[in-house]
Parts: structure tokens; C-alpha cells; sequence
């Protein structure tokens, strides 16, 4: 249906040599016959993703839009958003497991906020893999109402002593930097005045990280508990007090790519899906049949959507509240993908067997075999968190509703 | 093209706009709908003749004023929104583009007439239980060459007993043909139905012995009515999305300023999510009726799937907007008087014309290829 994507926007199709660049590198790059990730096993993808990282680095395709002096490729924005597209349909990752939090949240926002001297430590130090970072945002009292964290840093000397505690901090295990959301202002600071957000090194006594069990059976995140945690004076992300902006402008940096891919990954579920039906012979049933129309429908409209916001993303109009209707579309519609196919599964969707997904967030990758029990089964589970996780669905409408609808608070 | 800012549509919106603000209030909404005819003659006049827009989307070799599909739908986005009681879909998107695609160089003149606001037609097609089949028309013709006459009957025919000009699906030989019935033809009874939208008359149809003209088809006259129907599923999803933005507007308004517990009611959060859901909704829903109404002209091999996925979706989207319009109303949102009936019964008939969203789901399976039973 390529017609189809001529009709709206422009299918960032502008930038039609760098896309012939970067089809020219996965071909170069992969094996022929390459299916994607998901066909691998868990160790194999483990050393696979640590020798593409190195690659891509190597290409300054891993940061592409950062700038030059760091490490990065110059790129646009939008030829970015064409990278992400690309790997997304080959079933590469654009980094290591890590680099969403440290390129596309942490070190988007030390370009946007960050002193020069900052940038210059951090940034070609997150491409070359000195600095992997993970996220200390939600604590147990607070998640939705992150306003109100209450892990503390106060100064002493030259350096921030930080007591308090983190929860969902995901991937914390194999990163060796946190950047913290912490409150450093006294009584009298309004709740977001009196926000910093601080980058900490997490290999000191001070910081202890234990995993915490999730539903699918993995340990993905952390909680992760600061008691006289350390870093220095000059690490904080858009200065002292301007915490509040800096982890709100960080939320919204990778909404443009998520624009481009989300589309291929649901895609190529679908197709996985699919495959798993007829298989099964599971469209003989009406039910199923009407059940798979809606999702393929809902995966179009996010496609045929997210084209037109793509356009205005290429003007320049920054993507606003319009990235909550994404998510909640894609959320809230994963659990009946996922939860289709354990029906076609039946008893077998009971047991776990086959290969495990190759990734809990989000979609299995493309290559993923379409009758691994397990892999459905997994995600199915996993599904439950993503309209939790990010914003919950309850928070995304409440935003949709007031900012774009401007009923009152 | 991005839709968001196309001028062409801009002015053709601004245009509909502006007439519907003088001719197209509730007031001249209720009023067209309680007449026999169904729909204000000079409304229609003025939509037809100073807007042009039953020409919208015809070339300009037929009398048409050029333009597209796109543009058509921005026509009947605008008249979805304001649910004025109208010809403009039986006789464009149903008989024009029925006789347009025959590519009948006989049917000239009546193309003409038609998009020129001169006569209105519409489409007889659905049989006994509304089956919008060509194979399974109840009419019969039979005769030859320039002479032909007609017998059986056809049901929800819209406009049926007001149009001057009906395009019927009749068997001939046993293999679908369409053919031309003048309004007024010996043997021609019409019978309006009492429907539950009364912005969209229709009526039942008896034909005995009816003369009719044949219309000549390039391919099938079962092709040219599959491709009216699909490019009239998109043209519904059109007017849907008007009418669900309406709702919305309603629903939205109406939660700012009803106060209760001495608030306003959308500071409430069951609101909020009602009305957060109907807009997801009719969000996911913009994109996708454009670029099926661009298609029509521009990529036409993806207007079956783009169809029926339209189709589905925006009749569950404008059931949801015009059920919870009611409901955040309260009250109020349940009487005659207040316009939230208005738009849920044409949300209500409008999802159950032209096929349901689960026919337009299995026509989905069934267009992307998929399983053997189908």
C-alpha cells in the first residue's frame, strides 16, 4: 500500500538518499537472509547488540542527530526519525539496551540544557559506552504525581549527598550512571521550583540496586535506594531548581521516532500474528476474523496518523499532547493483539514453550518465530505494564482532556 | 499533500461553512426534516447552484466543477456537522458516481443536469432486509435495445420518493444492469418509509411494468456498484466525522459550564475520560477518511481496503460521540428538543447503512487475503 502513504504528509520521502544510506548500510551490515532479532536466542541477540553498537558508533549511526564535535552524525531530526524507521522494519536496534534513556532522554536533554562542560564530558562518553545511563524518576510514593518526589540532595562542599529511594528504575543493573529527579529546595519552594535533576555515578557504597520480579517472570528494573549517594557540584541537568523542566522536556524527545516506528513494529507483529492464525486455522472462526479487522484497522489509523504528525514534526510544530493519543492507541491495543493470539493458543497459551521474546517492551522484534507459546504468552503479560508505564492510560487522558479538549483541572 | 493545510480545501469549507450558517441552523435542520419532500428547496439551491456542490469531484468535461474526491468529502464533513436534510448524497455520491463510472456517454445529459443541482437522483439497489448486493436485486428487466421495462420492488431507497431521477440495479437475463427510471414513470409506486433519522428520507419502491433506459456499462454494472458502494462508505465516514466532531464541540461545551457539587462537570474525571475516548477516536479517524477520499482518485487499487476500514471504524467512532453526548447532557441530552437525538439517530442509521461494521470487518479479512474459509 505504498499509494497510501504518498497521499498524506510526505513520508519523509525529502530525505530519499539518506534512506537509500541507510538501506545500503543494513545490507552491507547483516547477514543475507536476516529475518531480524527476534529470530535470535537471548545470548545470541546479547552479543549481536553489543557488536551493532560498536558499529553503528563506528558509523555515527548511533547518535544521528547529535552533533559532530560529540560523536554524532549531523543528521536532521527527520532523517533520524528515517534511521529509526529503517531498523525498526530490518528488526535492528538503534543501540544498546540502555541508550533510549542515555541518547534519547539524558543526552537529548544535556544538548537542549546542558553547560558546555557538561556536553562535552557526557556526550561523546554516552556514544563511546564510558557513560550508560538508567532513569531515577517514580519512587513508591510517587509515580503518576512526580511533582512531589521526595528523594533529597543537599549540598555539602563540593559535592550533593542524596538519601531516598527509586523504583522502576528500569535496566539499572548493567548502567553505571543514574540521572535522579531530587528535591533540593527548602520548605518555602513551590513543589517543582524546588526540583534538580542530578546525574550520579552509580558504583559507590551509597547506592544499592536490587532487582525487583515482574509479571513475565524477568527483572528488568529496580528499586534502587540512595543513603548518602554522592556526585558532584556542576552535575546538575539545566541548573539547580531546574529539575521540573528538564525531566518533563526529557519525556517528550523521543516522540518524533516513536511516530516513524511504531507503525512498522505493530506492523510486523500483526503480520506474526497472522501467520499464527492461518496456521492454526483459527479465521475460520467469524469472531477471530472481526477481532484481527480491528486490530489491523488500528494499527493503519496509527500508521495514516502518525504520517500526518509527522509532516507537522517536520515543520517544525513541536508534537504535543497529540503523543497521548498515540499512546494510549498503541497501549491500549497491544493487549487485544497479544491477547487474540493466546486465544488462538488456547490450553497451549496456559504453559510456556518456544523461545522467549527477544524484548519486553513493546512488540516482539520482527524475525520473532510466529508459534513460540511463549513469546505471546510473555508479551501478553508484559502488555499489562505498557498502559501503566510512560504516563498510565488514566494520566494520558486527563492530559488529552485538558490540553487539548481544555475542560478544567 | 497534507490535508491540514490545503487551500483548496480550506475555501470549499469556508463556502459550505458560511451557507450552512445561514441556511443550515438546527432550526432549518428540524424544519426541512418534518416536510414531505425531506429536505429546503432553496437550501438545496443554494448548495447546489452558489457552492457547486454536487459538481465537486466530476470533471469538468461532464459539467462537473473539477477537483476530487477529497474535496467532496470536505462537503459532506461540513453537512455531517450540520445534519441539514439534504439530496446532495443520493444524487452525487450514489446516481453521479453510478453513471460517471458506467462510462456511458449516453448518460450525459443527465450527469449534467444532476450536478448542476437541475434534477436530483438516487441509487435503487437494496433488496428485501437491506442487501446491498447487485446479484441479489428483486427487479426484473425485460425488453430489448432502447426499450425496456421494469418489475419488483426495492426498499431504503434514499430520497425514493422525492427524486426526480432513480438509477435501479434490475436483473436482466439473470446478470446485473442499471437502468435509468424518470421519477414519475407509469407503474412507479413510492412509498416513504418512516424513518428513525428523519434527516435522511426513504422510501420503498414498487416498479410494474416500469419503462426504463438502459444504462450502457464499459465493464459490469456489478463492478460500477461495488465501486459506488465502497466510494459511498467513504463518503459516509465523511459526513461521520463531522457529525462526531459536533458531539465532541457539544459534549465539551456543555462540561465546562454545567455546574454541579460546585464545579463544573469536566473537572470531573469520568468526564474527561468520556470525552478523552470519543477524541482518540475521532483522532485515529481523520487521517485515515482523507487519504481514503484522496485515494479514490489518485490510488483507487486501495479505496476496497480504505473503505471498509473507514466505514467500520467511523461508525462505532460517531455511535460513541453521539452516545456520550447524551450522557454527559444528562437530561436534557434525552429529550426531542435538545439536538443530541439529532446526530445519535443518524449515527444509529448511518452505521447500519451501506453494511454494518462487522460486514465491513469481514470485508476487510477478505480484501487482505486472509484465511481459507472466507
Amino acid at each position: 500500500m505504498t499509494a497510501v502513504v504518498e497521499a498524506g504528509a510526505t513520508d519523509l520521502s525529502a530525505d530519499a538518499a539518506f534512506r537509500a544510506e541507510v538501506r545500503g548500510f543494513l545490507e552491507a551490515n547483516l547477514p543475507s537472509g536476516w529475518r531480524g532479532v527476534g529470530g535470535l536466542t537471548p545470548g545470541e541477540y546479547e552479543e549481536f547488540r553489543a557488536h551493532w553498537r560498536s558499529l553503528l558508533t563506528a558509523h555515527r549511526l548511533i547518535a544521528p542527530a547529535w552533533p559532530r564535535e560529540y560523536g554524532g552524525g549531523g543528521r536532521t531530526a527527520v532523517q533520524s526519525a528515517i534511521l529509526a524507521e529503517e531498523f525498526a522494519r530490518a528488526g535492528v536496534p538503534r543501540g544498546g539496551a540502555n541508550d533510549p534513556f542515555s541518547i534519547q532522554m539524558i543526552g537529548n536533554t544535556l544538548l537542549a540544557l546542558g553547560s558546555e562542560s557538561q556536553k562535552a564530558r557526557f556526550l561523546p562518553g554516552i556514544i563511546d559506552g564510558t557513560y550508560v545511563f538508567c532513569q531515577g524518576f517514580s519512587e513508591p510514593g510517587h509515580g503518576s504525581d512526580l511533582g512531589g518526589v521526595t528523594t533529597r540532595a543537599r549540598r555539602d562542599g563540593g559535592e550533593w549527598v542524596i538519601e531516598g529511594q527509586k523504583i522502576w528504575t528500569s535496566n539499572a543493573l548493567t548502567a553505571n550512571w543514574i540521572f535522579v529527579l531530587c528535591r533540593t529546595g527548602d520548605e518555602s519552594a513551590s513543589r517543582h521550583e524546588g526540583l534538580t535533576l542530578l546525574l550520579v555515578p552509580l558504583d559507590q557504597p551509597g547506592i544499592e540496586r536490587r532487582p525487583i520480579r515482574m509479571i513475565n517472570g524477568t527483572s528488568e528494573f529496580c528499586e534502587t535506594f540512595f543513603t548518602g549517594a554522592r556526585t558532584q557540584v556542576g552535575l546538575e541537568v539545566g541548573g539547580v531548581g531546574g529539575g521540573w523542566r528538564a525531566a518533563t522536556g526529557l519525556l517528550t524527545f523521543e516522540r518524533g521516532e516513536t511516530t516513524a516506528t511504531l507503525p512498522v513494529r505493530f506492523r510486523a507483529e500483526l503480520e506474526r500474528l497472522r501467520d499464527l492464525l492461518e496456521s492454526r486455522h483459527a479465521l475460520d472462526d467469524p469472531l477471530v476474523r472481526d477481532e484481527f479487522a480491528w486490530c489491523w484497522t488500528r494499527v493503519e489509523l496509527m500508521r495514516l496518523s502518525g504520517l500526518n504528525n509527522l509532516a507537522r514534526w517536520e515543520r517544525g510544530e513541536p508534537i504535543g499532547p497529540e503523543s497521548s493519543l498515540e499512546k494510549l492507541m498503541w497501549s491500549e491495543l497491544h493487549g487485544r493483539v497479544t491477547g487474540l493470539a493466546c486465544r488462538a493458543l488456547g490450553d497451549e497459551a496456559t504453559t510456556y514453550s518456544g523461545p522467549d521474546p527477544s524484548s519486553y517492551f513493546l512488540c516482539d522484534e520482527p524475525g520473532a518465530p510466529a508459534g513460540s507459546v511463549s513469546s505471546w504468552v510473555k508479551v501478553h503479560f508484559s502488555a499489562l505494564g505498557e498502559t501503566i508505564a510512560a504516563g498510565t492510560s488514566e494520566i494520558q487522558r486527563n492530559i488529552v482532556a485538558e490540553r487539548v479538549l481544555g475542560l478544567p483541572r | 499533500m497534507d490535508f491540514s493545510t490545503n487551500p483548496d480545501h480550506d475555501s470549499i469549507r469556508q463556502s459550505v461553512r458560511s451557507l450552512l450558517d445561514k441556511l443550515g441552523t438546527e432550526q432549518d435542520v428540524r424544519r426541512a426534516m418534518e416536510t414531505e419532500r425531506g429536505y429546503d428547496t432553496d437550501a438545496w439551491a443554494a448548495l447546489s447552484q452558489q457552492v457547486g456542490a454536487a459538481a465537486v469531484g466530476v470533471p469538468e468535461e461532464l459539467g462537473g466543477a473539477g477537483f476530487g474526491f477529497a474535496e467532496l468529502a470536505v462537503v459532506l464533513e461540513e453537512l455531517g456537522a450540520a445534519l441539514l436534510p439534504s439530496p446532495l448524497f443520493a444524487t452525487r455520491v450514489l446516481a453521479v458516481e453510478a453513471l460517471v463510472r458506467s462510462g456511458d456517454l449516453g448518460v450525459r445529459p443527465e450527469i449534467e443536469s444532476l450536478v448542476a443541482g437541475e434534477l436530483t437522483a438516487t441509487l435503487a439497489l437494496s433488496a428485501t432486509g437491506g442487501v446491498w448486493a447487485p446479484g441479489k436485486t428483486e427487479v426484473v428487466a425485460r425488453g430489448e435495445r432502447e426499450e425496456f421495462v421494469l418489475d419488483g420492488h426495492a426498499s431504503f431507497v434514499l430520497d425514493g420518493a422525492a427524486a426526480d431521477v432513480l438509477v435501479v440495479a434490475a436483473l436482466l437475463d439473470g446478470v446485473p444492469h442499471l437502468f435509468l427510471v424518470d421519477g414519475r414513470a407509469e407503474g412507479l409506486h413510492r412509498t416513504p418509509l418512516e424513518t428513525v433519522d428523519l434527516t435522511r428520507h426513504q422510501a420503498r419502491i414498487v416498479l410494474s411494468a416500469t419503462p426504463a433506459r438502459l444504462v450502457q456499462c464499459a465493464e459490469s454494472a456489478e463492478s460500477v456498484i461495488a465501486e459506488v458502494l465502497d466510494v459511498a462508505a467513504i463518503a459516509l465516514a465523511a459526513e461521520q466525522l463531522g457529525g462526531a466532531q459536533r458531539c465532541l464541540d457539544m459534549s465539551v461545551e456543555h462540561a465546562k459550564n454545567r455546574i454541579q457539587f460546585g464545579r463544573p462537570i469536566g473537572s470531573f474525571q469520568a468526564i474527561k475520560h468520556k470525552c478523552a475516548n470519543v477524541l482518540l477516536e475521532l483522532d485515529a479517524a481523520r487521517s485515515a477518511v482523507w487519504t481514503a477520499a484522496w485515494s479514490v482518485d489518485h490510488a483507487p487499487e486501495d479505496v476496497p481496503v480504505l473503505a471498509a476500514m473507514v466505514k467500520a471504524h467511523c461508525s462505532e467512532m460517531y455511535e460513541l460521540a453521539a452516545r456520550e453526548c447524551i450522557q454527559i447532557h444528562g437530561g436534557i441530552g434525552f429529550t426531542w428538543e435538545f439536538a443530541a437525538q439529532l446526530y445519535f439517530k443518524r449515527a444509529h442509521s448511518s452505521a447500519l447503512m451501506l453494511g454494518t461494521p462487522h460486514d465491513h470487518r469481514e470485508a476487510l479479512v477478505r480484501r487482505l487475503g486472509l484465511g481459507t474459509a472466507v
